[in-house]
This record gives structure tokens, C-alpha cells and sequence, in this order.
């Protein structure tokens, strides 16, 4: 009897990975952690979308939990994503904007259209930023503690329900 | 019309060619060894835009600035590790084809050592079961039931 149950252990092999590797197909690939999560926020310096002549630099983003968001004019998504950010500045969170890979006329164009719920925006026509920050699309979004630590990423477009489901408690645990 | 026909058949011809003149990067690579190293880092480097392609061979954007920097990091001397180290820093361990041997990855290139291991060992304890088996001589009680067998069948 025991060497007959020997015989089956490739089977149960088999079952213990086929049952691994079926929850595999259901993930989403495009659902994983960033690589900087708990991570000092990049160093940058670059100008303002707002006003050229005004250099920012990663002091930016310290002092008060702050949700950075890298977006671009030519993002559909970025664009269905802005009524959901204008909640969040309404409801009191601190916004920046990397304006990622734009020029600055469609970015300002952008926020005439749609709202400016940023406190400032950082203008990165190279995507110098937002690579260090390892965007490989918009919208991404970074919540950025009162440390200027990277403490919570969301990857592609805040649906409505997030605001208040995922964003807003996140912006509470880190101002604590 | 067939001279027509004939320019936009020749036309369908020169399409493709226009379309990769577009998409090739010309880059200047300061001899042999650096060629084969941007060509090798670029293949392994996993574009994490896309579902399952290396960065040398995706047309999404991000994928060209991954070239970008792989290009700018070789001609600034640094090595295939720091190039890594670079890539996986900002994009994380998604990014590599070749997944390091550390704690977190021990089981994947563990499991299937480990499992090879399990089978021959299956394997050889079968093997070695059946030899025994077969070594055996028969009870006198076996062989007159054999012999019971064969004669049925030799009567038949």
C-alpha cells in the first residue's frame, strides 16, 4: 500500500503546480509593486509647466503627503482620470503633475481643458523623470509621504470608486 | 490602367522597406565588443510595457528610452551589472529576462533541480524494487501454479 502511494506522488505533483500555475493566468501583469515603493523619491531639477523660468527640485515633495501624478495631453486616459484628481484636490489632498513627454503648449492647453487640480506641475518633455521614477506609461500615480519616501503606487487610470476606496485612506495612513 | 495597376503594385512592394528605414536606430558603437554588449543587454532587458518581449525588439516608447540609456550608460564606461542594477532599480526585477539567483528566486531555479533530483531518485528506487522482485526464486506453491498455467495453455 505505501509504495502504491509512492506511485501517486507525481500526480499530486502535478495537481499542486496545475492549481500554481492556473492562478497565474487570472494576474494581471501590469499589477505589480514599483520598484521604488519605500524609496526616496528621484532627484530631479526641472522647470514648471506654468512658468519656464522657475526651477523645482525634489525638496518639492517634502513636508506634506503629496499624490504625483505623470500624465500627458496625449493620454485618453489622463483625460477621463481628471475629474477623479479635481475630487481629490477638493477634498484637501496636495496634487503635483509631471507633465511627462509633452510639449508645454499641449500641457497648458490640457489643463485649460479639463482642470488643473495640481498644486504645481513639473514639466518633463524628455521623460527623464518619469523614468527615473520607472513610468512606462500614464497615468501613473505616486503618493509621496511628508520624508519625500515613495509610500504607495498606482499603476493606469483611478476609477471613481478609488478616490474614496483607495486613494483617500492611503493619503490618511501615511499623514499620520 | 495596367500601368496604373503596375505603380501601386510596386508601390505595395516599397511599403515595407519604408516602414523598417522608420524604425531603424542608427547608433555608433565604439568598436566590436560594444556592439555585442548593447546587442546582448538590449535582448535580455524585458520591455514592461509589453507582455513578453526584450526591449530590442518592442516599438513601445519606453522601450526606445531603455535602449537610450543602455547606449548612454555603455559609452560612459560602465559595466553589464551597473547597467542592470540601473535598469532594475527604476523598473524592477519584471525587467530581467535572467532572473538573479538570490533568496527570493531560490525556489525557481531550485524547483526544477530539485524535482529532476526527485525523479531519478523515483526513478532508481523502482528499478532497484523490480530487480529485487524479479531475484526472487519462486515458492514451490508459485511455481506449481505456474506450471498449472503453462500446461492449461500448452493444452489449449
Amino acid at each position: 500500500m505505501k509504495r502504491r502511494l509512492i506511485l501517486l506522488l507525481p500526480l499530486a505533483l502535478f495537481l499542486v503546480l496545475a492549481v500554481f500555475f492556473y492562478q497565474g493566468l487570472s494576474l494581471n501583469p501590469f499589477q505589480r509593486d514599483s520598484a521604488l515603493m519605500a524609496e526616496t523619491f528621484p532627484a530631479f531639477e526641472l522647470t514648471t509647466l506654468e512658468d519656464p523660468s522657475r526651477t523645482v527640485d525634489e525638496s518639492l515633495l517634502q513636508g506634506e503627503v503629496t499624490l504625483v501624478n505623470v500624465w500627458g495631453e496625449w493620454c485618453p486616459t489622463c483625460k477621463q482620470e481628471m475629474p477623479q484628481l479635481l475630487e481629490l484636490a477638493e477634498r484637501g489632498v496636495r496634487l503635483v503633475g509631471v507633465d511627462y513627454k509633452d510639449t508645454r503648449e499641449k500641457g497648458l492647453g490640457f489643463l485649460a481643458e479639463f482642470g488643473n487640480p495640481f498644486e504645481v506641475n513639473i514639466f518633463d518633455p524628455d521623460g527623464d523623470l518619469g523614468f527615473d521614477l520607472g513610468v512606462y506609461g500614464a497615468p501613473e500615480t505616486f503618493l509621496v509621504d511628508a520624508d519625500g519616501v515613495i509610500r504607495y503606487h498606482h499603476t493606469g487610470y483611478i476609477k471613481p470608486q478609488d478616490v474614496t476606496e483607495v486613494i483617500l485612506p492611503e493619503v490618511e495612513k501615511w499623514r499620520e | 490602367m495596367a500601368r496604373v495597376i503596375s505603380t501601386s503594385l510596386l508601390l505595395l512592394f516599397l511599403l515595407p522597406g519604408l516602414a523598417l528605414a522608420g524604425g531603424i536606430e542608427v547608433r555608433e558603437f565604439d568598436g566590436p565588443v560594444m556592439e555585442r554588449r548593447y546587442a546582448e543587454l538590449t535582448a535580455t532587458l524585458r520591455c514592461p510595457k509589453c507582455q513578453n518581449q526584450a526591449i530590442d525588439d518592442s516599438d513601445s516608447p519606453i522601450a526606445g528610452d531603455m535602449r537610450d540609456r543602455v547606449y548612454a550608460l555603455l559609452k560612459d564606461g560602465r559595466s553589464d551589472k551597473e547597467i542592470l542594477d540601473f535598469m532594475v532599480d527604476r523598473f524592477g526585477d519584471y525587467v530581467l529576462y535572467n532572473p538573479r539567483l538570490e533568496g527570493r528566486t531560490f525556489l525557481l531555479w531550485g524547483l526544477p533541480a530539485a524535482l529532476a533530483v526527485l525523479g531519478l531518485v523515483l526513478v532508481g528506487l523502482l528499478v532497484r524494487s523490480r530487480r529485487n522482485a524479479s531475484a526472487q526464486a519462486l515458492s514451490t506453491e508459485e511455481r506449481k501454479r505456474l506450471d498449472a498455467l503453462i500446461n492449461r495453455e500448452r493444452t489449449e
